[in-house]
């Protein structure tokens, strides 16, 4: 809320041996990380692996077990109301009201925190002229893309100094969520930090630095070209038109470590160390075209976020539970 | 023998927007088909004409055989249908979510406890039976809840986002049991945000405002469009050229 840069010597988010329990279910166990100045950083898993929980802690709606965490310097159990005046956050769930116009939201949010839409209109302003055309409509009559920016709006116009998105794609279409991506590429180059979750794998390559996140335990933090190099497997990707039957056939293969559908492709990961990728790739042409494929077509490939989040999370337990 | 879904210019108004406009596309038995777009572009209104929740202004449907405007509760007895909102009773049990659909699609009780075993077998879900389904993780969630859809042997499943949000091992999990079912002869009429997912369909169709704009199967759309992979051709067919906002809202 201030023009002046606030002056603190560590990062705008730490995160520090943060867990939470609800009854038996542990939704958060252990989890650290920190969020640098200027940086958009990436909070990838599934539905259920405890990135609401967590957004709630951050944001003071929430008290952790055990662990700490400040933003922007503060403590967030002690220092709650300051908290809240300063962090720009969007929930999960739609939280605009809906019987009330584009602009009345905007209002609204801008008033809560005694400010208003003029004061905001820098930084919301690349968001907001793709909505202002539709600033009479009520909220409940947006398309998902366009609620989904009007909610970021709502988030930014009392000029936060951190933002906190939940899921902000969810049920989104593809070219929509490129498209809020690049927005909050926008946003970040104004140096704003940001902390985004999704469950989208294929979004952790527009963050700079991703946690990656399952059962409320944290696989990996880095930047994702890094967690995508420290994949520990050859891997190879195969093509065949008859792609159950390659799947089979793959698997069958004594020296499968993994077999996953990659859309047109399928990822093989071999589990042998010590041996060249393309010496892997001749021996499955032999094989698969032994098995009766006529139109293999086998490249060895780098990781993706996506083999990695899989290679580390490895088989998912049907019941998560601890101890009573 | 009639296709499992046979649409023949299907359209729906709602005053002067039509959401659905003149669509037609025939679905073979046992074939998984692939229904996209954008949002707003009209699937959930299409979707909601072909398991008769909604009246068509125009044009015919067919589903399982059956006309979806003058055999409504026919179709919905033939069919199965999870989203990804409604799916299972959170607070039942696994074993209660089974007996209570099984009862509701007219299962004997005979049938309800064999297919219902059957189930719990298949997803090895033997250890959580007793267990309230909010205790299950999202993807086990979707497994069964698919497995309760596909309960009463339907002609036709409706799946509706089926793997938002789940895992990315359990995503694939859940698309072999796709296969498994339309192997066995169903008929798998599907919704996704992912591309990916796109490409283990048969065929696909791409809606854009109201429309059909591109349908095939995976490798003819890529063809047509003379693009690499299906998420190029969404771009083009959602986002023409020189367009950076939508279209509509």
């Amino acid at each position: 809320m201030t023009d002046q840069p606030v002056q603190r010597s560590g990062s705008p988010l730490e995160v520090r041996g943060i867990s939470r329990r609800f009854e038996e279910t542990v939704a958060l166990a252990d989890v650290s990380f920190d969020v640098k100045a200027g940086e958009l950083f990436g909070l990838v898993g599934p539905d259920g692996a405890g990135k609401t929980t967590l957004f709630r802690i951050l944001t003071t709606l929430l008290v952790p077990d055990s662990g700490s965490a400040k933003v922007l310097g503060l403590d967030v159990v002690r220092d709650l109301w300051a908290i809240r005046a300063r962090v720009g956050y969007m929930p999960g769930r739609f939280s605009l009201y809906p019987d009330l116009s584009v602009e009345e939201n905007l209002s609204f949010f801008a008033s809560v925190f005694g400010t208003s839409i003029d004061e905001g209109r820098a930084i919301i302003a690349p968001i907001y002229q793709q909505i202002e055309p539709f600033k009479d409509r009520r909220a409940g009559a947006l398309s998902g893309g366009m609620k989904q920016k009007l909610a970021l709006c709502c988030a930014l116009v009392h000029r936060p100094e951190i933002l906190f998105l939940d899921e902000p794609t969810t049920g989104v279409d593809a070219v929509s969520r490129r498209e809020f991506w690049d927005l909050l590429g926008t946003l970040k180059a104004s140096g704003l930090p940001i902390l985004a979750s999704t469950a989208y794998m294929d979004e952790a390559t527009r963050c700079d630095r991703v946690a990656l996140i399952q059962q409320g335990h944290v696989l990996a933090v880095d930047p994702p070209a890094a967690i995508a190099a420290r994949y520990p497997h050859p891997l190879i990707a195969v093509h065949a038109n008859e792609r159950h039957k390659l799947i089979q056939a793959l698997r069958d293969y004594p020296h499968a470590k993994s077999v996953y559908p990659f859309g047109d492709e399928i990822h093989y990961s071999d589990a042998r160390t010590g041996i060249a990728p393309d010496n892997i790739v001749q021996e499955l042409r032999a094989y698969l075209t032994g098995r009766g494929f006529t139109d293999v077509r086998a490249n060895s490939i780098p990781a993706g976020v996506e083999d990695a989040f899989m290679e580390l999370m490895g088989q998912p337990e049907p019941v998560v539970k601890v101890a009573a | 023998m009639t296709a499992a879904i046979d649409v023949k210019d299907l359209t729906r108004r709602f005053g002067s927007f039509t959401a659905v406009d003149s669509i037609s596309f025939d679905v073979r038995q046992g074939e998984v088909f692939g229904f996209l777009g954008a949002n707003g572009a009209g699937k959930t209104t299409a979707t909601k004409m072909l398991i008769g929740l909604l009246a068509p202004t125009s044009g015919q449907a067919s589903v399982a055989g059956f006309d979806v405007s003058t055999r409504a509760d026919d179709v919905r007895r033939h069919i199965g249908y999870m989203s990804q909102r409604f799916s299972l009773y959170e607070d039942l049990t696994v074993r209660e979510n089974i007996t209570l659909y099984g009862g509701i699609y007219g299962l004997t009780d005979a049938e309800i406890r064999d297919r219902g075993e059957a189930l719990i077998r298949e997803l090895h879900l033997e250890s959580s039976s007793a267990e309230r389904v909010e205790s299950l993780p999202l993807g086990w969630k979707q497994k069964l809840a698919f497995s309760v859809a596909m309960l009463h042997q339907p002609a036709v499943v409706f799946l509706d986002e089926p793997t938002g949000g789940v895992d990315p091992i359990t995503r694939r999990q859940f698309w072999e049991m796709i296969y498994t079912v339309a192997e066995r002869g169903t008929t798998v009429f599907v919704t996704t945000h992912y591309l990916d997912e796109a490409e283990y369909c048969d065929r696909i169709s791409i809606m854009v405002d109201g429309r059909i704009a591109a349908m095939g199967t995976p490798i003819e759309v890529k063809q047509k469009f003379g693009a690499a992979t299906l998420d190029e051709v969404f771009v083009r067919l959602v986002r023409p050229a020189g367009t950076q906002t939508p279209q509509h809202t």
